[in-house]
């Protein structure tokens, strides 16, 4: 036990595994791992005279030093689990777009800094070397033309996967985005379909001021035409990439930057080089009964916390990963709240006219009898997204509001002692 | 020519009789252009163009009854009445739109010639010195918009240089906004060369110089050597639509262009020439004349769009993943999310164009998927 220990402050912090069969790729920046290393000196000492179990973190010093040391609302779930493979939603991604290009010679990938660059948060890092600048094309900064040559290419039968630096900039090419990609299928009466991919990051990173921080799930969901996806694990992201990239309909993938290093438990089947998700079914990450709690990409972390803690409060929270937010999953969301009779929505975006709203209808107007309380909608703030860390805090939903919105749903503003 | 211009006639007769509705660009004036370009290309070759696009989609051999019942918004039209006059699509003729934004077309274009070059050098799938064409026709509005630009340049990258000829129609008007007064440097041809690429003025009136230079620009791009900007100058004779009072241009401007109108011009050329007689043309004329009759009561007898029309064909595939061989929706296999391994040919409903697949898929219609509830 204390030589695993001085073994651990030895090793060079990638080299930590955690658990016998944990993959640490060279992708993942290991974030959590540097900073147990950074932790162990201080509680060495004392944790000489007690044996950690580092296979699996029930270990009380590990996990008080892991809820220290992250950041609040860190979305890395609470247990490992060790017999799976872990892997971060960057290497799932990377490894989607590289098996749908080796086996697909008509995808290709185009965008700003995709290639040389490796891609800009590197989710494109080793493409260019393996399929060559023909097939991964670094762009120059033209939103609107480069969205409108794939649309055109996507004409011709190649599967273009459009990628935008953050999807902030797809502003600049929306016109494509909707007018050409989304509408042409309808427009020339199913004559000409596009198999077009738009992905990149949504929605805000951490301190990148308003004109990079904005959500635009609720923009795209609201064109017929469009596919939406909104990944939050890495086998959301590796299911649904490769989805959306065999889909022969225009997908918008809406990845997020904050969950790129994030590692999370991949089965061996997702790992399969076939696996694909359906698009257009939710999943639910935890069962409960009392409240249904809906959210998609980061916030998906946050209600799983949120649900620790009303589990915690006698409140057994049902949370559903969205996955995808058009084609809603109307059919899941609906048959959770009819158990649960509560619902809250959770989303980063601005409120108005947001994916809270549409949800909230769709419960209305299919299970009106099964609510049992108004529906909660939790947003980001309705303001242009602040710099100050501190304002910019309070512009994201956080753990805590969606634990409070859980209660007043249940009506049990104050925490009751004993469950009933 | 005479077909365009007789077909854009009829449609302004249709369209204050009530049988058009909505907007409705037209032509007229600018057939030169139109025919000297499009007469050229081979069928597997591509043309965008705007919303002014009833003749492009006429010369490219979109049969005139399917534009003209498409312009009532009848169930026989080319894209079954659900684009409009703004919005012909033919995937058979390759004609690929049809967009209102202007601009909007000009990435697709380039798109598709992307497309073209892509098949050629990754899939490996044309012949050396016979690239697909693609031919963008735009205004001279669009000549000060940002995607225009964003196209020269990537067109004439050096790695793509695409076999792409961008065309602009030059009629000095954009609705009621002169090009003189909405451009820095009128010169639009000029703007070629600033991107690394020829840029040809010609007179868009003459039929034969717009032909000359067609040849040399489509030659260029077929064998690889890059995209070409021509300038041609051309007038509208009717208003920006047919709802444009057109009080802005000068009765002498008009008449000064109308003296120039590229058909008669044309038939004074063959008469000259002795190419043909009086009495051929005429015959020619009654023969187009009698065409457009019959499109006119083919769009008229036709019926309307079925109900159930409305919510089909906003997906090719609505539920993902396409048709399995079985026929039925591969999503609906118990057995798919068990992640069994999937056949990509057959995830492809075949409904684009068919530029890069193998000859058996490509035989594979649309119509086997035609209900598509979004």
């Amino acid at each position: 036990m204390i030589h695993q220990n001085i073994l651990l402050l030895l090793l060079p912090s990638h080299h930590i595994a955690f658990g016998a069969q944990a993959k640490v790729s060279p992708f993942s920046p290991c974030q959590a791992n540097h900073r147990l290393v950074a932790f162990f000196p201080h509680r060495l000492r004392s944790s000489l005279s007690r044996p950690i179990a580092l296979a699996s973190f029930d270990s009380e010093i590990l996990q008080e030093g892991l809820n220290r040391v992250l950041p609040a609302g860190s979305v890395l779930p609470k247990k490992y689990s060790t017999s799976a493979k872990e892997i971060t939603v960057r290497e799932a991604l990377n490894s989607a777009l590289d098996e749908e290009m080796s086996a697909d010679p008509k995808v290709f990938l185009m965008g700003e800094e995709v290639g040389e660059y490796q891609g800009a948060y590197k989710i494109s890092k080793g493409l260019l070397e393996k399929y060559g600048p023909e097939r991964v094309l670094d762009t120059p900064i033209t939103e609107a033309g480069f969205a409108g040559i794939g649309v055109g290419a996507a004409y011709y039968g190649l599967r273009p996967i459009v990628e935008f630096m953050t999807f902030n900039f797809s502003m600049q090419a929306i016109d494509h985005i909707i007018n050409s990609a989304a509408k042409s299928n309808y427009m020339s009466a199913g004559q000409i379909s596009v198999p077009i991919v738009f992905r990149g990051p949504n929605g805000a990173a951490a301190g990148v001021g308003a004109q990079h921080s904005q959500c635009f799930g609720a923009w795209y969901a609201h064109v017929p035409g469009l596919k939406v996806l909104t990944p939050y694990s890495s086998e959301d992201a590796r299911g649904l990439l490769k989805a959306a990239i065999r889909d022969p309909d225009p997908v918008v993938f809406l990845e997020n930057e904050l969950l790129y290093g994030e590692s999370f438990p991949v089965s061996a089947e997702a790992l399969d080089s076939s696996f694909c998700l359906p698009i257009g079914k939710a999943k639910i990450e935890r069962e409960g009964k009392d409240v249904t709690i809906t959210a998609f990409s980061k916030m998906v972390g946050y209600a799983l916390q949120a649900a620790d803690v009303l589990s915690t409060e006698g409140i057994s929270a049902e949370v559903i990963n969205l996955r995808s937010i058009r084609p809603l999953d109307r059919a899941t969301i609906n048959a959770s709240v009819r158990k649960t009779n509560r619902l809250i929505t959770v989303e980063e975006g601005f409120p108005q006219h947001g994916v809270g709203a549409e949800i909230c209808m769709s419960v209305v107007e299919e299970s009106f009898e099964y609510l049992d309380a108004p529906v909660e909608r939790i947003a980001g703030a309705d303001v242009p997204m602040p710099y100050a860390a501190n304002l910019e805090r309070m512009a994201v939903p956080q753990v805590d509001d969606i634990v409070r919105a859980a209660k007043r749903a249940c009506y049990r503003a104050v925490p009751l002692a004993a469950a009933a | 020519m005479v077909l365009g211009r007789v077909f854009e006639d009829m449609c302004a007769q249709m369209y204050y009789r009530g049988k058009m509705f909505g907007f409705v660009h037209l032509y007229n004036g600018q057939e030169a252009v139109s025919t000297g370009f499009i007469k050229l290309l081979e069928a597997r070759d591509s043309v965008v163009s705007t919303y002014c696009d009833h003749v492009h989609a006429v010369s490219k051999g979109v049969p005139p009854r399917a534009v003209m019942a498409e312009l009532f918004g009848k169930a026989t039209g080319c894209c079954r009445g659900q684009g409009g006059s703004m919005h012909m699509f033919s995937a058979q003729h390759n004609l690929l739109g049809g967009f209102t934004f202007i601009g909007e077309g000009i990435p697709v274009a380039t798109g598709a010639a992307f497309s073209s070059k892509y098949c050629h050098e990754v899939l490996k799938e044309s012949t050396p010195n016979r690239l697909d064409v693609t031919v963008a026709f735009f205004g001279d509005g669009t000549c000060n918009n940002g995607q225009f630009f964003e196209c020269l340049n990537m067109a004439q990258l050096e790695l793509w240089k695409l076999p792409i000829v961008f065309v602009v129609e030059n009629n000095l008007w954009a609705i009621g906004m002169p090009h003189l007064r909405a451009t820095s440097d009128p010169e639009i041809w000029k703007k070629g060369p600033a991107f690394g690429m020829p840029g040809v003025h010609v007179d868009g009136m003459d039929v034969l110089k717009v032909r000359e230079v067609a040849i040399e620009a489509i030659a260029r791009a077929r064998r690889g050597e890059g995209p070409t900007l021509v300038e041609c100058e051309t007038y509208r004779f009717r208003g920006h639509s047919l709802a444009d009072p057109d009080e802005l241009r000068k009765p002498d401007e008009k008449a000064s262009y109308a003296a120039r109108d590229p058909i008669t011009a044309l038939r004074k050329y063959i008469l000259d020439k002795e190419l043909a007689s009086a009495a051929e043309l005429k015959i020619i004329e009654k023969k187009v004349d009698a065409v457009i009759e019959d499109t006119v009561e083919f769009a008229d007898s036709s019926p309307l769009p079925p109900w159930s029309q409305l919510l089909e064909n906003i997906f090719a595939d609505p539920k993902g993943f396409g048709i399995g061989p079985d026929g039925k929706y591969r999503c609906e296999d118990p057995k798919f999310i068990e992640g069994t391994s999937l056949s990509l040919e057959s995830c492809l409903p075949a409904n684009h164009l068919h530029r890069c697949l193998i000859p058996s898929e490509s035989s594979i219609r649309p119509n086997s998927i035609k209900v598509r509830h979004g």
